[in-house]
């Protein structure tokens, strides 16, 4: 059972090391790009002339390949793990602002002048009313940003060995051992199906109003104004 | 001003702009091979995708499938596949199909599904054959979100396409992977500058398509 795990000394880690190596340079990133995506998201709303533009600079941003994003950041942090995460973070705003924007807004009305009537201020009406109800559709952009970021996370590899389980890649070439390559593959699959799993059930524990089971499972269909940030949410996978 | 520094010396190196190694040559292969990806890719979801979203039958396999894809680390596969099939163009061609295959097929499903039915019954009202009514009232409906599955898997191809360059492809990709082991900071820099453009391209170009393809109708709707 050691030997399966067993990975060559010049990446100075266990293979578990990398694991938490990898979740960490995952993670972190989508943690940051909500907390940047949740002012802005609300600035959107406030600002309807606002929403535009900024889907328009995500998607921009979006269509950067990881690769070319890395190595001009170099220049600026270096080859560290600074390089990999800011345009994991960068990535996860396109999934997050339109998440948030449409979770916000599809806050009936009525829910908001009940919440005005009870006495809610503006700050504990967004927080205890606005952001609950657009709970759904934070942890489904939360889920996608996850296991894309998990997913791109090896392409860290190409720049000094800031890949995670990614790092494996290059000893599986170098010292032609496949069965590293096969580890960090399936390791990094797993890693993403398991936060996936996750949110789900971070998702039931969180809105418990809503319907158990199959039906649950299924995300709400799509509203009808699809372009451009609906299809984005769905398929931000790289 | 630094990295712009290093892209004006990279474009203004005339080496740059000739032979096998020229960014003409590299450029051609990038767009070469993305296309080819992208065609097989539509082939196969687009086909599958409207008819699925036609009959509405199948749509939780397909968010499995995408699930599931989403998941596979692209560039863990691409080197899987290197090393288990060794050089040539079909290691890299089998993991940027396999990447693009769920965004087109997925979007395409969705967006046939999210047709407003009404037209649909009355084209059917009125006799229409079930394939004229796929071609002729849900396609045109249904065709900015099919062309935003196609922008997404465009854009994941010509980016999963650079990182290919680490498993010995062709195509912009070269110019970062060479640049990154030879400590050639400027020719990193200007292959990440060209490979940033052209995905600006695609984007562009999807842009474009949907403003000729797209009705005027259907576009004011959203």
């Amino acid at each position: 059972m050691s030997g399966l795990f067993e990975i060559p000394s010049d990446l100075q880690n266990t293979y578990w090391g990398l694991v938490v190596l990898h979740l960490r340079l995952a993670l972190v990133p989508v943690a940051a790009g909500l907390l940047v995506a949740l002012p802005l998201a609300q600035l959107c709303v406030r600002l309807r002339w606002l929403y535009p533009p900024v889907l328009w600079v995500t998607t921009v941003l979006y269509a950067v390949p990881s690769l070319a994003f890395f190595v001009v950041l170099i220049d600026y942090t270096g080859q560290t793990e600074t390089t990999v995460m800011i345009p994991l973070a960068v990535y996860s705003l396109v999934v997050f602002v339109p998440a948030l924007v449409d979770g916000v807004r599809s806050v009936p009305q009525e829910t908001m002048d009940a919440a005005t009537a009870m006495g809610l201020g503006p700050l504990r009406r967004y927080l205890q009313v606005q952001l609950p109800i657009a709970a759904p559709a934070i942890i489904a952009g939360l889920r996608v940003a996850t296991v894309s970021s998990i997913s791109l996370v090896s392409v860290g590899m190409l720049i000094g060995n800031q890949g995670g389980l990614g790092n494996l890649l290059n000893d599986g070439m170098i010292y032609h051992q496949p069965r590293l390559i096969w580890l960090s593959v399936i390791g990094t699959a797993v890693l993403a199906i398991a936060a996936d799993a996750a949110l789900v059930v971070l998702r039931t524990v969180l809105t418990p109003w809503m319907p158990r089971g199959r039906s649950a499972a299924r995300p709400a269909p799509a509203e009808a104004r699809p372009e451009p940030a609906a299809p984005v949410l769905k398929d931000a996978a790289r | 001003m630094n990295v712009l520094h290093f892209i004006q010396q990279f474009f203004s190196d005339s080496a740059h702009w000739h032979g096998y190694d020229g960014i003409p040559t590299r450029l051609r292969e990038h767009v070469q091979y993305s296309l080819i990806a992208l065609g097989i890719a539509a082939a196969i979801g687009l086909p599958v995708g409207l008819v699925t979203g036609h009959t509405g039958r199948g749509g939780n396999s397909l968010a499995l499938i995408a699930t599931a894809a989403r998941a596979l680390p692209s560039f863990g596969l691409l080197v899987l596949m290197f090393v288990l099939l060794g050089l040539g163009h079909l290691p890299v061609m089998i993991p940027l199909v396999v990447l693009a295959v769920p965004p087109i097929l997925v979007t395409t499903y969705e967006a046939m599904r999210s047709v407003d039915p009404s037209p649909v019954d009355a084209a059917r009202g009125m006799g229409m054959a079930e394939s004229r009514i796929l071609f002729h009232v849900e396609l045109p409906v249904a065709l900015p979100l099919i062309l935003s599955g196609l922008r997404s898997a465009a854009i994941q191809i010509v980016s999963t396409a650079t990182i290919a360059a680490y498993v010995s492809l062709g195509g912009l990709g070269r110019y970062i992977v060479d640049g990154l082991y030879q400590r050639n900071y400027e020719k990193v820099v200007g292959g990440a500058s060209l490979v940033a453009v052209l995905a600006l391209v695609t984007l562009g170009f999807f842009w474009a398509v949907a403003r000729l393809t797209v009705s005027p109708g259907v576009r004011r709707g959203h």
